[in-house]
């Protein structure tokens, strides 16, 4: 048998139950970044506009969604029945790159494996670069999108357009980000751990992504989800991240303990058991995928 | 601790006919059926349940620091598998491997490539790829450049890049970088020959100069031979030879089967229509030994039956030698053309000097051709190439060395030289 204190690394045939090799992931930041880097560049490569891009798919979201949602189906754009009024704009634009984040990372990091199979067969790095750095160079165009939303916010601020207020709420607004990436890259990594062997798991996602678009409220308020389904409609682990966003950065709205307590739960369940999967399709998933 | 990669009982197993590109309705159905023991529903028609392939056969083997090692196998004999495992990019499915050091494997050129990041992009890329930091790759990034001829063209993007320069500036990084093991799987075959044998030189003088542990599968044997000081011989998924390389290749060229006696000899023409009219080798027996095996200074008697259908006169034999390899040795030639006579199972007598032959193995065809003057045939009819090998082994006289590189010295012994002090 092979001693395992003679070597430094010993391959085996049996994985160790649970191992993430978050040590090894750690000395590839270098890596991840220049993933990062990649593909932040080699997205906009030959554009003219470049990651203006980035600003320019929420903004038409939020116009399409202003006349839809807003002057068509008037749908009201408040999570609590009440006096507290925020611009439809910032309603919408915030809403909206909350969940292009999630929408696009999810979709992006559940390709892992089949996007990079030509690389992971000839090299090894820990996998978890991959996935990772996706979602980080996606958030990369959710801060330039922020930053936008964040002049907006200013904007009515000054002009003292809605009951918007600074508080010390504000605080949560990064638990929401850190949230939400665990959960888009947690649900991305199982997918794309399952679909080494059964793709129909893919062509579920973009279609399971539209419904959970119009589960969450995105391009509505809480207040019109009537109060007996509330239980049920608070379980999907993505609403009380986005309430809560909307909650801590406007300073007013929808924001209850509970629920936002089990949808972290539930993020932290879903991100550890999304990282095992993933850390045991990764000795072999090149045999199969 | 001087061992680098300890291999035991490696074992990869494959399972047959189309596994893993299934839906999931396909594995259900699969799964019901294995529940209800029935034969699985998606086997093709004639195809047997269950079927395993074993890519590697427990294999074992160690490598120590420092050392150079050939993987040498035919196509499938599991030598890219090995690598494969050996780096980390799928698991195997019994057995263990031990390894010290750092692993920089290269299975494919310019892995993790960008088309649209230009050259110095792309080295940064690359080298992190393969393990390396950001500092690591600052400071030698200029060498990397250099090294790979391309400075002009290094901030273009690689999708405007030639074949040979993508090659070129691939090799540099994984040349420069800082690992104790580098593993390559035929990457030199593209890139011209001067930088080919630029790329071999650094090769040697990494592992020489730092010590580092090579290891290197190709099929071309002047590379391997080149680099390697020993091999592994690989043919389905077993090691059937580990030990020096020139041995290594023969035994990989398939020269160990050494027969005393050709049956049904199979003659061929170089032209379509057979010009030496009616002439047909039918067997080759060695005369006075078993095996075709012979010691340094002994002369090679061998016996052909022909079947000749006219009297013939001015025929002329070449037999050409050659190495396992292909590589060229000598020529014999008959200097006058005999007679031979109509006739089935007409027997001829061969004697051959090959007492200048260097120890080793070699290859021999025989020709018969008829022609105005010597050397100059306008018939031709050849036994078919590769029928006949033979060793030369060395004898206790012969004083011209325990070791013999036909690489660097050829295949003949020319003799010894007369030197004197004046």
């Amino acid at each position: 048998m092979i001693d395992k204190n003679e070597f430094d690394t010993v391959i085996t045939a049996k994985p160790r139950f649970f191992d993430l090799h978050l040590k090894e992931t750690f000395r590839y930041k270098d890596l991840c970044l220049l993933f990062v880097k990649r593909d932040f560049k080699a997205g906009y490569k030959q554009t003219i506009l470049g990651p203006v891009w980035a600003i320019i798919q929420p903004l038409l979201t939020t116009v399409m969604f202003f006349f839809v949602f807003g002057k068509l189906a008037r749908l009201d754009t408040s999570d609590i029945t009440g006096n507290f009024v925020v611009p439809r704009f910032l309603f919408y634009f915030g809403s909206s790159i909350c969940w292009s984040y999630f929408a696009s990372t999810l979709q992006a990091t559940s390709n892992t494996f089949l996007q990079n199979r030509a690389v992971m067969g000839k090299v090894y790095y820990p996998r978890f670069v991959s996935p990772l750095s996706t979602a980080v160079s996606h958030l990369i165009s959710f801060f330039i999108q922020f930053a936008l939303l964040a002049a907006a916010y200013i904007y009515y601020l000054s002009r003292d357009l809605g009951d918007m207020k600074i508080t010390p709420y504000l605080l949560l607004f990064p638990l929401c980000i850190i949230q939400l990436m665990m959960l888009s890259l947690g649900l991305g990594i199982i997918i794309s751990s399952v679909t080494t062997k059964y793709r129909d798991l893919a062509m579920l996602v973009s279609f399971g992504l539209q419904i959970l678009h119009y589960l969450c409220p995105v391009a509505y308020g809480l207040s019109i989800v009537p109060e007996k389904y509330m239980r049920i409609y608070m379980l999907n682990p993505v609403t009380p991240i986005l309430t809560t966003f909307r909650f801590s950065l406007f300073g007013g709205g929808y924001f209850n303990m509970f629920y936002f307590v089990v949808s972290l739960a539930v993020t932290l369940v879903i991100f550890f058991a999304g990282l095992f999967l993933f850390g045991r399709v990764e000795r072999t998933f090149m045999d199969t995928i | 601790m001087n061992i680098a990669i300890k291999v035991e009982n490696i074992s990869k197993k494959y399972k047959l006919g189309q596994i893993g590109v299934t839906t999931l309705r396909e594995e259900l159905s699969r799964l019901g059926a294995k529940i209800k023991r029935k034969e699985d529903p998606l086997l093709k028609i004639g195809q047997k349940p269950g079927k395993n392939f074993y890519a590697l056969n427990d294999i074992s083997f160690s490598v120590n620091k420092g050392e150079r090692i050939g993987i040498i196998g035919k196509n499938g004999a599991g030598k890219s598998t090995l690598l494969k495992i050996i780096s980390r990019i799928t698991a195997p499915t019994s057995g263990s491997i031990g390894i010290n050091g750092k692993i920089a494997s290269m299975l494919e050129v310019g892995t993790g490539f960008h088309p649209e990041l230009t050259g110095r992009e792309n080295i940064y890329m690359n080298g992190a790829i393969l393990g390396m930091t950001r500092k690591e790759i600052d400071e030698k990034c200029e060498k990397i450049i250099d090294f790979s001829e391309c400075r002009e063209f290094i901030d273009t993007p690689v999708k405007r890049y030639s074949s040979g320069m993508y090659v070129k500036l691939a090799f540099s990084v994984a040349a420069h970088l800082d690992s104790d093991i580098l593993i390559m799987d035929e990457v030199l075959a593209v890139g011209d020959m001067a930088f080919q044998q630029k790329c071999l030189e650094k090769m040697d003088e990494i592992s020489r100069n730092d010590g580092k542990t090579i290891l290197y599968v190709s099929h071309n044997m002047n590379t391997i031979r080149s680099l390697c000081d020993r091999c592994i011989v690989l043919d389905k998924g077993k090691i059937i030879f580990d030990g020096k390389t020139e041995k290594a290749i023969e035994v990989y060229l398939g020269t160990l089967k050494v027969a005393s006696r050709i049956n049904k000899v199979k003659t061929e023409s170089r032209i379509k229509e057979r010009l030496l009219d009616g002439f047909a080798f039918e067997t080759l027996t060695l005369a006075d030994r078993e095996k075709a095996r012979y010691k340094t200074g002994e002369k090679m008697r061998f016996f052909t039956t022909e079947n000749v259908n006219k009297d013939l006169s001015g025929v002329r034999f070449r037999a050409a030698i050659s190495r396992p390899d292909g590589t060229a040795v000598t020529s014999f030639v008959t200097y006058d053309g005999i007679n031979i006579k109509k006739g089935e199972n007409q027997k001829t007598e061969f004697t051959l000097d090959i007492s200048a032959l260097a120890p080793g193995r070699y290859n021999m065809i025989l020709g018969a051709y008829k022609g105005t003057k010597p050397g100059n045939p306008l018939y031709f009819d050849i036994i078919v190439r590769g029928t006949i090998n033979f060793e030369v082994t060395a004898d206790e006289d012969f004083k011209a060395g325990n070791y013999w590189n036909h690489t660097k010295w050829g295949s003949i012994v020319g003799g010894p030289i007369e030197a004197k002090q004046i």
